[in-house]
């Protein structure tokens, strides 16, 4: 037989014992829910989902990175806006630098094709937040972020940096243009 | 209790007939009273940045100053006011509880000392723009090289008050003054035991930015920057949970005379939190320390629903332990007789209850949404995370924290409560504050709006934005937050009025006031009572609310994947 006790008393008698009823019907609920959400986040989702986050992630000097972004604007550049390059993206790699306080460069997209994005940071960490659909990665110097991304509807997306990366930080913006 | 010890300086408590070392009193009185202390000032900042953030007010027109004092928040919060406060648990768990004096008493005074000088350090390098990298201070961003030595001159003060509390448990043991410990203690124990794995990666994260600053390294790898820091970050958070729900608990039993219906269970899952958190950071360290390990997290899953499931089997057994011990007094009507027979005027009950209910339904499930690989992604950095942790940590952790000492101060100053109608209300409307100011920031944070940000209206950079947060949804949802701001705020002056008032200006009381507290949490009852054990379920009606709780949650997760589903981007 087993004993309760108040929990600010050390216990007496044998206060190890059997489940009852109750505690054993909950403790049933919680495995099958605790079971079930790992079978959707690893199962599940992976088969049926187009959002996933199995993103790679490199090393890079980030002066390295620096420069092939600077060539990769130097080859697709179309204008400007506000000083900072918009590049005419084709399909596969982008660069995209994030830097105190913008994101360099401005990029115009096609609906429906498919872009392997490479994102890193001259300075410090920044967030890659694209917005108003909401989705957000880290961005952190010295590693870049890859990750492939396909719009499926045309519109203006702001990318906001939502890291805190210094006293600009709120004028942080970049921008991705996507036509049909 | 034992006879009267001789040789130090003690008095018996006239209400719980505990013997109280005068010298644990002391420090316990001096660490609560620098907690309420920081929690005035990080409460007075909580307001201005709070109205800041809704754009309407935007109250801190000079931006540098906005992150000073977010990141003086933050600080002052969850680091100063939760820890100072944690340490005067610890003293109180492993001494007073024990009826024995502190085996080390000039330790308890060494950490206080370390940690005050560190928090003031850290506060002043902040607040004078030496260090305006928030709390998390993530490298390459640069703070002061003073910034990261008072960071560390506090986390080891913070080292030194756990390791003191493990002396005291361990000699109570090896001189025979304890077998099992109390529930309570044996909580502590278990927050004592995580607190010690994340201070030690804490110290670990910060010690080479302070060489760095000091110029004897010349670089900090980020990435690995983040993970120890995390380390900390999030462990220190399963030791605020540990000690909340061993307030719960505690106060379950003071208020409702409950005893844990089954004792070897609520510890089973106190234990699950020490197996499966440290495994977690642990593995992220020894695996990889770069990015990538720690975005995929394939492993986060199972260790986390591990620990989630000692806290829902905490979920059910505290209020069902409650609903027993209510209808063994009689109080048997229908599924919920019971609940309309608890206290609900006495301020610990009502602050316990709230901050239960607060902390499992709008933290608990929101973490364990966010904290899901795929679906982080529509929150990360977002202000839906402060939003989930102002639910766990405030609305939960501090609530429960503000239940305890309507009790605890009170006799350990031997005063009456001063303002006790005040008292009554304030964990309703600190409450109310919290529920408003969750769902406006968390709603704010589902539109997108961004964490830690000065101003969403860019308004020097009209041609970028293009207003991309003019909507008037998150117009009224950031006006839900700085309303419930307000109301928490006032609340929250409420509670330190009367914390304070009761300190220093109580009227003198050897058998002070403190509510109605059951007998039969502080004496010991006759341990060959049988437990009866009724052939239905014991406590029906918290089985009809744990049920229902699950259902929300099951709800919630469901929706979460589906908003996941409507970005309108393939993300491979
Ligand atoms: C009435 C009570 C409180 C209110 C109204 C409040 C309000 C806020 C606001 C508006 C922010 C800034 C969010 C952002 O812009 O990202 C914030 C951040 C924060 N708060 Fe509170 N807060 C309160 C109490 C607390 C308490 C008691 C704690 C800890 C125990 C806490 C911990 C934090 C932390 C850690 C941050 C994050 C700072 C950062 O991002 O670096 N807060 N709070
Ligand atoms: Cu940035
Ligand atoms: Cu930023």
């Amino acid at each position: 037989m087993t004993t309760r006790t108040s929990t600010l008393l050390a216990p007496q008698g044998r206060w190890w014992g059997p489940l009852g009823k109750d505690e054993r019907l909950w403790f049933a609920l919680v495995v099958a829910w605790a079971l079930a959400m790992y079978v959707m986040m690893q199962f599940v989702w992976p088969a049926v989902g187009e959002e996933q986050i199995v993103f790679d992630s490199y090393k890079v000097d980030p002066k390295v990175f620096q420069q092939l972004t600077d060539d990769y604007i130097a080859a697709h550049q179309t204008g400007t806006l506000l000083n900072i390059p918009i590049v005419d993206a084709p399909p596969g790699d982008v660069y995209l630098l994030g830097e105190r306080f913008r994101f360099r460069p401005l990029l115009n997209l096609k609906q429906g094709q498919t872009y392997r994005f490479l994102i890193s940071s001259v300075d410090v960490q920044h967030g890659f937040s694209v917005q108003p659909d909401n989705f957000n990665l880290q961005v952190v110097p010295g590693y870049v972020t890859a990750v492939t991304l396909t719009p499926k509807e045309a519109g203006t997306y702001q990318i906001v940096c939502n890291e805190y990366c210094g006293p600009g930080h709120h004028l942080m913006l970049g921008r991705i243009e996507v036509t049909p | 209790m034992s006879a009267n010890p001789i040789g130090w300086d003690w008095r018996t408590c006239k209400v719980t007939g505990l013997t109280v070392d005068r010298s644990a009193e002391r420090l316990i009185v001096f660490n609560a009273v620098t907690a309420v202390l920081y929690l005035a000032f990080g409460g007075t900042l909580a307001l201005l940045i709070a109205l800041t953030r809704w754009p309407k007010m935007h109250l801190i027109s000079n931006a540098e100053w906005f992150y000073r004092l977010v990141g003086a928040h933050g600080a002052a919060m969850l680091i100063f006011w939760i820890l100072f406060f944690e340490v005067a648990g610890l003293l109180f768990g492993g001494s007073i509880l024990l009826s024995r004096r502190l085996t080390a008493p000039k330790m308890g005074w060494l950490a206080y000392v370390m940690m005050l000088v560190g928090s003031l350090g850290v506060t002043y390098t902040m607040l004078s723009g030496q260090a305006t990298v928030m709390f998390t201070a993530y490298p390459p961003l640069k703070a002061s090289a003073l910034f990261y030595g008072m960071m560390l001159l506090y986390a080891v003060g913070a080292l030194v008050a756990v390791l003191h509390f493990l002396v005291n448990i361990v000699t109570a043991r090896l001189q025979g003054q304890v077998r099992t410990l109390p529930l309570f203690t044996f909580a502590l124990l278990v927050a004592a035991i995580l607190a010690l794995f994340t201070l030690v990666s804490g110290t670990l994260a910060i010690l080479p930015a302070f060489l760095w600053r000091l110029g004897v390294i010349d670089h900090v790898d980020p990435a690995a920057y983040r993970l120890l820091f995390w380390g900390f970050g999030h462990g220190a958070q399963q030791v605020n949970l540990a000690a909340m729900i061993g307030i719960w608990y505690a106060l379950a039993s003071l208020t409702m005379g409950a005893k844990p219906i089954n004792e070897g269970l609520s510890r089973f899952a106190f234990v699950l939190y020490v197996l499966f958190i440290q495994l977690g950071s642990m593995h992220h360290i020894l695996v990889d320390p770069g990015l990538s390990s720690w975005a995929r997290g394939l492993n986060a899953s199972y260790f986390m629903y591990a620990a989630v499931m000692g806290s829902m089997i905490h979920a059910f057994t505290i209020p069902a332990s409650m609903e027993v011990a209510a209808r063994e007094r009689g109080h048997t009507k229908g599924l919920f007789g019971w609940l309309k027979s608890a206290p609900w005027g006495q301020p610990a009950f009502a602050a316990m209850i709230i901050s239960f209910v607060m902390f499992g339904v709008l933290g608990g499930i929101s973490g364990v949404i966010m904290g899901g690989i795929q679906l982080n992604m529509i929150a990360h950095n977002t202000l839906i995370v402060p939003a989930h942790f102002h639910m766990t940590v405030v609305a939960g952790t501090t609530l429960a924290f503000m239940g305890m000492t309507y009790i605890l101060v009170p006799l350990m100053v031997r005063r009456d409560l001063f303002l006790p109608g005040w008292a009554r209300l304030q964990p309703y409307l600190y409450g109310l504050g919290m529920l408003l100011f969750g769902i406006g920031m968390g709603l704010a944070g589902h539109y997108g709006v961004p964490r830690r940000h000065w101003d969403i209206t860019f308004p020097s950079m009209t041609q970028l934005s293009g207003g991309v947060y003019d909507g008037a949804n998150i117009h009224w949802s950031l006006a839900l937050m700085a309303l419930g701001a307000t109301i928490a705020v006032t609340a929250g002056a409420m509670y330190i009025v009367v914390a304070a008032g009761t300190v220093f200006i109580g009227r003198k009381n050897d058998v002070p006031n403190i509510g109605h507290v059951e007998a039969s949490a502080v004496t010991p009852t006759d341990p060959n009572a049988p437990v009866h054990h009724p052939k239905g379920f014991e406590a029906p009606g918290t089985m009809m609310l744990a049920t229902g709780f699950l259902v929300l949650f099951i709800l919630l997760y469901g929706w979460s994947w589906f908003e996941l589903s409507k970005v309108s981007w393939i993300i491979k």
